[in-house]
């Protein structure tokens, strides 16, 4: 399992350096000069010139290629082309934003969408099942900017229960010391702003919740009645095992493994594939960070933006992997 | 071990229907809070808006998110009128011109401080337009578009700077330019403090230093930035606000969300449909911003069918303005004719506009060798701006209104840079864009963007016309207000009987707002200052 791990961890490093070359490739494939992206509509030809000297684009491809990797191995993310500021400094908060809204979410999509997905299977074409099957496919299907808006007129304007937008008030900011802000105002001691940060938290992670709760659900349901359906569940059930303890013990141990897959996924989907409900929210996440870059092509943060995300994406599949082996015996690794 | 994995789940639920329950409870006590918060926040006003600024030195930036923050830390010498573009004292108090219009002498307001409590004099001045002069495209653009280059160019207007005593400042010029005062009033030229220009370096922008109504406190990268009351600016009595809050909001109708729910207090960029929802209420008002702006059709003179100014001049007559305006500017907007708008002195208003004529447009299509028209691509805008809020939506009309003609028009987008891109390079047949003035003056719209020095830059049309390029340049130069109004008015005449563009409206953009906010006047340039804001 060790010795398994530390293999799994040496692989990164391939995929990694083979990703930094795809996205390095693939953002100077589009078209639109970072200098002229920046100095907006107004500049002039000379200032498009001299900005992009500046910026080393005028050079080739390779040399600029290895100026980044070599800053990378030095744990140097770059440097904003558009506000000079060093990435490595910046990119936390933003990160960390996107991590609070993120888990927020997936914990709302694991709780309700495997419940569902659970009681679904339990009670198979009861009314249960079909209502929640055919918001599943709502869900999935559900636009989020309009979800989003919908979400803000109801529960923010005419219920007046939660704020539209941000992660904190704009008249009470929160002091930052990990930026993330739950932790931060229980660290502070500050309930006032704790509560605050967690209404800010609540319309936006439900927006971001919907397409992984529904498809989690689907999963778990259509794993449960699987192994609903197979011999030791049936010798369970002659026992005289209750119901529930036959549902929530026997089965779910073993239905989880595709569940987990699917998990793991949309946690990584919802790290990079949070802009919409970010821009919605206004929420300063890397999702908004990545896509306000790719506006200004604004290479070093969209490359460095990525970068981080896919590390991120490959780290969860990785401890993915490593879960299905603790909760499933019968997988070993050699 | 499975006993504990099912403990673990229910701990699990546990913690879930603690913090759901905890969610619930917030929920109420938020909808107090607020209400509290907004009745005693009277002196912060948050000012809602679509995106962050770039840097705090307005000297280094183009972009007008930027310029509005900094339009509130910084005072040029002269300052535009509330409405207008004619200035007004702010920094200087008088200023006189030489006969020649070769000499401008400055006489500064006395006593006033810098944020850093370092003195504003005649040496300060000088300061800023030597660091600008000494500059480049790539470090101060602006300042080299307004005023013909930096200090060894041949072109550049400014032969020097010098104080005359303490509070008097001379520019000596090497030819006259007519905008100059205007160009001084720009957002770009105010004036920073030298010591913390020297002291910041490159981080100036992220440490402004100025002597406006504000000061600023306090920025967070695409969230906010907050500016607190200058206690010793030199307009006695102001700023009437304790603080003032930019936020970005991405999307428009959020930023209405947030406005309704109180979060904010203004908000700009309000889509021209959703003046409805605000209408009635009496707790909100609308703000209107006097035009300054163009929204058109660029006709690339360099392809196909477009080469022909009967073709161009087919499809102007092809064009119902008027509808666009009802349908899409909930009549927001009045139909362009010109390409500058009818406040900037010097528009042409005996010039009759294309009408809205099928047979007219048909009969030219004939004329030029095209009786059963033609196809092309037409560019829709991808992202909304205040004299195009829907790109897609016009574009589809004017599509409807060529088809009319026989002209087949396929509606093409892309990503907004790349947008841009091509079609600065040509590559466009009919495009969708527009502009907003920076300084109010014709040679901002009529040179900039249709000037053949200009392709490659703004005119995006590759529209080369000598004739109009000898006015343009002649009227940069002369000094006489009314015989450069003249030039213009003949260049428009030149420009619509060429017909590079179908102008299509200049739109006038919305900003809604707490009804109780006073003071607040809209300037057509697009940055505000907010000294004489207040909530009553």
């Amino acid at each position: 399992m060790f010795a398994y791990s530390i293999r799994r961890i040496f692989m990164v490093i391939p995929v990694l350096l083979g990703m930094s070359i795809i996205v390095f490739f693939m953002i100077r494939a589009i078209p639109g000069n970072p200098a002229q992206v920046i100095l907006g509509q107004k500049a002039t030809k000379e200032a498009v010139e001299a900005l992009t000297h500046k910026l080393g684009l005028d050079q080739p491809w390779y040399v600029q290629y290895f100026k980044y990797l070599g800053g990378l191995l030095t744990g140097d993310l770059g440097e904003s082309i558009r506000t000079g500021a060093s990435i490595t400094e910046e990119i936390w908060p933003y990160l960390a934003a996107t991590l609070e809204l993120s888990l927020a979410a997936m914990l709302i999509a694991i709780v309700i969408g495997v419940n569902a997905g659970i009681i679904s299977a339990w009670f198979q074409n009861s009314w249960f099942d079909y209502v929640a099957m055919v918001l599943a496919l709502i869900g999935v299907s559900m636009p989020i900017f309009w979800l989003g808006l919908m979400e803000q007129w109801i529960f923010a304007i005419n219920l007046d229960l939660l704020p539209t937008s941000g992660r904190e008030e704009v008249r009470n900011p929160v002091t930052p010391i990990t930026h993330l802000y739950l932790i931060d105002t229980l660290l502070q001691g500050n309930t006032e702003q704790f509560v605050q940060v967690l209404q800010h938290l609540v319309l936006p992670s439900v927006a971001l919740a919907t397409i992984p709760m529904a498809i989690i659900a689907r999963i778990t349901r259509s794993s449960m009645l699987e192994v609903m359906k197979s011999d030791y569940i049936r010798t369970a059930r002659a026992k005289g095992l209750s119901m529930f303890w036959v549902v929530y013990k026997h089965s779910l141990k073993n239905a989880t493994i595709p569940v987990l897959t699917v998990i793991g996924l949309q946690m990584g989907l919802l790290l990079g594939g949070a802009i919409l409900t970010e821009t919605i929210f206004s929420w300063p996440g890397i999702g908004r960070y990545i896509y306000e870059a790719i506006g200004y092509r604004d290479y070093p943060v969209i490359q460095s933006g990525i970068l981080v995300v896919a590390t991120i994406f490959i780290l969860i599949n990785l401890l993915v992997d490593l879960l299905y082996a603790a909760i499933d015996p019968r997988i070993k690794y050699n | 071990m499975r006993r504990k994995s099912f403990l673990t789940m229910l701990v699990f639920l546990f913690i879930l229907s603690t913090i759901l329950v905890g969610c619930g409870k917030s929920e109420k006590t938020s909808g107090e809070k607020t209400g509290g918060k907004g009745d005693t926040a009277q002196d912060t006003l948050v000012y809602g808006r679509g995106g962050d600024s770039v840097s705090l030195d307005p000297a280094v930036v183009t972009d007008g998110e930027s310029l509005k923050v900094t339009k509130n830390i910084f005072d040029t010498l002269l300052d535009y009128n509330d409405g207008d573009t004619s200035v007004q004292p702010a920094l200087a108090t008088k200023w006189e011109v030489s006969p020649d219009g070769l000499t401008y002498t400055f006489k500064l307001r006395q006593g006033v401080k810098f944020h850093d409590g370092t003195d504003f004099n005649a040496e300060a001045v000088v300061f800023n337009f030597e660091r600008w002069a000494n500059g480049n495209a790539d470090t101060f653009p602006y300042y080299g578009s307004m005023f013909g280059g930096y200090k060894n160019d041949e072109s550049h207007v400014i032969k020097e700077v010098k104080a005359l005593d303490e509070y008097t400042v001379q520019f000596v010029l090497k030819r006259p330019q007519a905008p100059f005062l205007k160009n001084i009033a720009m957002t770009p030229f105010a004036i920073a403090s030298p010591a913390a220009v020297k002291k910041y370096g490159d981080k100036f922008g992220e440490n402004p230093v100025g002597t406006g109504p504000f000061v600023f406190k306090e920025w967070k990268r695409n969230e906010r930035i907050v500016l607190e009351k200058n206690e010793n600016y030199w307009l006695e009595g102001y700023p009437k606000l304790n603080q003032l809050i930019f936020v970005s909001i991405p999307d428009n109708s959020a930023r209405l969300n947030a406005l309704l729910k109180g979060e904010i207090d203004l908000m700009e960029d309000l889509n021209p449909s959703d003046l409805n929802q605000l209408e009635g209420n009496k707790d909100f008002r609308i703000f209107k911003r006097p035009s300054m702006n163009v929204g058109y059709v660029g006709l690339t003179t360099t392809r196909g069918p477009l080469k022909n100014k009967l073709v161009r001049q087919a499809l102007n007559y092809a064009v119902d303005k008027k509808a666009i305006i009802d349908a899409f500017y909930s009549g927001q907007a009045e139909p362009a004719k010109n390409p500058m708008p009818p406040s900037i002195p010097g528009y042409n208003d005996a010039i009759e506009d294309y009408p809205f004529d099928l047979e007219k447009a048909k009969q030219l299509l004939a004329e030029a060798g095209y009786p059963n028209g033609f196809e092309m691509e037409l560019w829709a805008m991808p992202v909304p701006r205040p004299y195009m809020p829907d790109g897609q939506k016009v574009a589809e009309a004017i599509q409807a209104n060529f088809e009319k003609i026989g002209v087949k028009a396929k509606i093409v987008s892309y990503e907004w840079a790349t947008y841009l891109d091509k079609a600065a390079k040509g590559e466009a047949d009919a495009f969708l864009l527009g502009w907003t003035g920076d300084n109010g003056d014709a040679d901002n719209f009529l040179y900039a963007l249709l000037d053949k020095d200009s392709i490659g830059s703004n005119n995006y049309t590759y529209y080369s016309n000598d004739e109009l390029h000898k006015i343009l340049v002649e009227a940069q130069t002369v000094s006489d207000e009314n015989k450069r109004n003249e030039l213009y008015k003949k260049a428009q005449e030149i420009i619509k009987e060429d017909a590079p563009w179908i102008p299509l409206v200049h739109s006038t953009p919305l900003l809604a707002g707490k009804a109780n906010i006073e003071g607040f006047n809209p300037h057509p340039t697009g940055s505000d200052k907010f000294t004489k804001v207040e909530f009553k």
